[in-house]
């Protein structure tokens, strides 16, 4: 076990693991990291199983120090930093002694990067998951984001590291960020004129984003003002309310909720959509549920080969 | 009546019956939920009911979908014969002081009835009410339906922050929040009772199919049942 102690936190840091599964029903958000591919490829860097908590990173990352050794690998979004003034650059497998120092610099695409550390990064278990969800104040360190000062714990010394692959960049996205989506299962004509509205847009992601989800601005998506009975959501649906505005739901998103849902991004690009933040630009594609599958299958092969090497 | 099942994206499915706040429709989902849960389907991760509909979210690499199709078929026509349980069976007593600072909007909502307050407070604790489904919030239960009289609309603009225990009305929904946040119902009162615990396996108090009766006290009763809490 190595203490970590955080001498700044960052923007918004929070402990994420593979989500709050088997809640929803109680209202419970599932959460859980916004890029889940770069949070395995984090973990498998380092040895760890897919669902050991790494720590998501929001736009400016921490300044951390081991007092221990661990071995830690950084993914998703690319930053450059230092460590023990060595210079590095993700996706990058790093090894920490005691008293070693991790910072981070500038970031060069994506929004959010993962460092998890050989062994898991440890916080209580809340309801069978260590992900933080901010807003119903679940998970991670009593459900806030990492504070100046905060002491954490790694759960592990000697991992095995990896090599980091060539591809690892992957999610270096062209502009705007193209995303394939399903037709949701709101029915009708007018839910069919607003898929179809959403594949023939360019849409900015707004300033009121967050882990929840994007508002997306930009053009305005018509769909009939008639009242919805709330049900089910799932992350990746877009919901488009009377106003025309549309919402991706992302990680943090209700369990409910009472606008049409016009779409659902597959959930193979589901990573690429956490990488994106305000200003950034986004694009629909036109998918159906066999090219989904098989998206996913290959999003699935490349780590599973990364696993077994 | 049937129901259409539609894909909610590529992780989960939605059975959707024709849109409805009716308590044997109600109890229909529950069922056809529980028996889709019974099965045990490797790869399903949540089964989520609410008032018309009810979501199935699967890992798609680890679920044979042949096997989760034909588990929503069964439940499908097994849950057709489903009745609303005997309402005795299992109620559920929530105190709540109304008024005052309990409830800041329990004058807005007697204006609206064109009524005292006592007459609102009279005519929501007169109701049984059946939880109809959970969401909003961890624990939030949606109980109908409201009066018709004192059915107020939602507040123009949402408060910045509910209590925790706050007694809300919107149209003709009803509920407690049983976490602050912010929200937008019409807040008659507060109950000094926890109803979401995250410590517990089962963390709402309140599931759907209970029945709910709120029982008002004084402020006294309410300090003593939430110092008897803390």
């Amino acid at each position: 076990m190595t203490r970590v102690v955080v001498y700044r936190a960052g923007l918004l840091t929070t402990i994420q693991d593979e989500g709050r599964w088997g809640h929803q029903a109680a209202g419970v958000p599932v959460s859980g990291p916004m890029d889940g591919w770069s949070h395995r490829l984090a973990n498998l860097l380092v040895g760890n199983g897919r669902d050991a908590p790494t720590l998501e990173v929001t736009a400016t990352g921490p300044d951390l120090r081991f007092e221990g050794p661990a071995m830690i690998a950084i993914a998703g979004a690319r930053f450059a930093g230092e460590i023990d003034d060595r210079r590095w650059t993700s996706p990058v497998v790093l090894e920490a002694r005691a008293g070693s120092r991790l910072t981070f610099g500038a970031r060069q695409h994506g929004l959010r990067a993962y460092i998890a550390a050989g062994g898991g990064f440890d916080a209580p278990l809340v309801l069978g998951s260590r992900a933080t969800d901010v807003r119903s104040r679940l998970g991670g360190l009593a459900g806030r984001p990492l504070r100046d000062g905060d002491s954490l714990r790694v759960l592990g010394t000697a991992h095995a590291s990896r090599s980091v692959p060539p591809d690892a960049g992957w999610m270096l996205s062209a502009e705007p960020c193209r995303l394939r989506i399903m037709r949701g299962p709101e029915p009708g004509r007018a839910a069919e004129e607003a898929y179809e509205a959403l594949l023939s847009s360019v849409f900015t992601v707004s300033p009121r984003s967050d882990r929840m989800g994007y508002h997306l601005a930009g053009a305005s998506v018509p769909i009939d003002a008639a009242p919805r009975i709330s049900a089910p959501v799932a992350t990746g649906v877009v919901q488009v309310p009377p106003a025309g505005a549309p919402v991706l739901l992302m990680s943090d998103r209700q369990t409910t909720g009472g606008y049409a849902a016009v779409a659902a991004v597959i959930t193979a690009d589901l990573p690429r959509a956490g990488q994106l933040g305000p200003g950034d630009h986004l694009a629909f594609d036109a998918c159906e549920a066999d090219a989904a599958l098989l998206a996913l299958i290959a999003s699935e092969r490349t780590l599973l080969a990364l696993e077994g090497r | 009546m049937p129901a259409r099942v539609t894909p909610l994206g590529d992780s989960a499915l939605l059975v959707a019956f024709e849109p409805a706040i009716d308590a044997s429709l109600n109890a229909r989902v529950l069922s056809l939920a529980e028996r889709v849960r019974a099965r045990r389907i490797p790869g399903v991760r949540d089964v989520v009911p609410a008032y018309a509909s009810c979501a199935v979210h699967f890992d798609p690499l680890r679920t044979d979908r042949a096997e989760l199709d034909a588990a929503i078929g069964d439940a499908m026509a097994a849950s057709a014969a489903a009745r609303v349980a005997d309402p005795a069976a299992s109620t559920v007593h929530i105190p709540v002081c109304y008024g005052g600072p309990f409830g800041p909007d329990l004058e807005a909502v007697a204006t609206f009835a064109r009524a005292s307050e006592d007459e609102v407070v009279r005519l929501h604790v007169e109701r049984e009410y059946r939880v109809f489904m959970i969401g909003f919030l961890p624990g939030f239960a949606y109980l109908g339906t409201v009066d018709e009289r004192i059915a107020a609309p939602r507040r123009p603009t949402p408060r910045g922050l509910v209590r925790s225990g706050s007694v809300g009305l919107a149209g003709r929904q009803t509920g407690v929040y049983p976490v602050d946040a912010p929200g937008g119902w019409q807040i008659i009162g507060r109950t000094p009772l926890q109803l979401f615990d995250a410590a517990s396996d089962d963390p709402a108090r309140l599931s759907p199919g209970d029945a709910v009766r709120f029982v008002p006290i004084d402020p006294d009763e309410f300090a003593r049942t939430a110092r008897r809490r803390a």
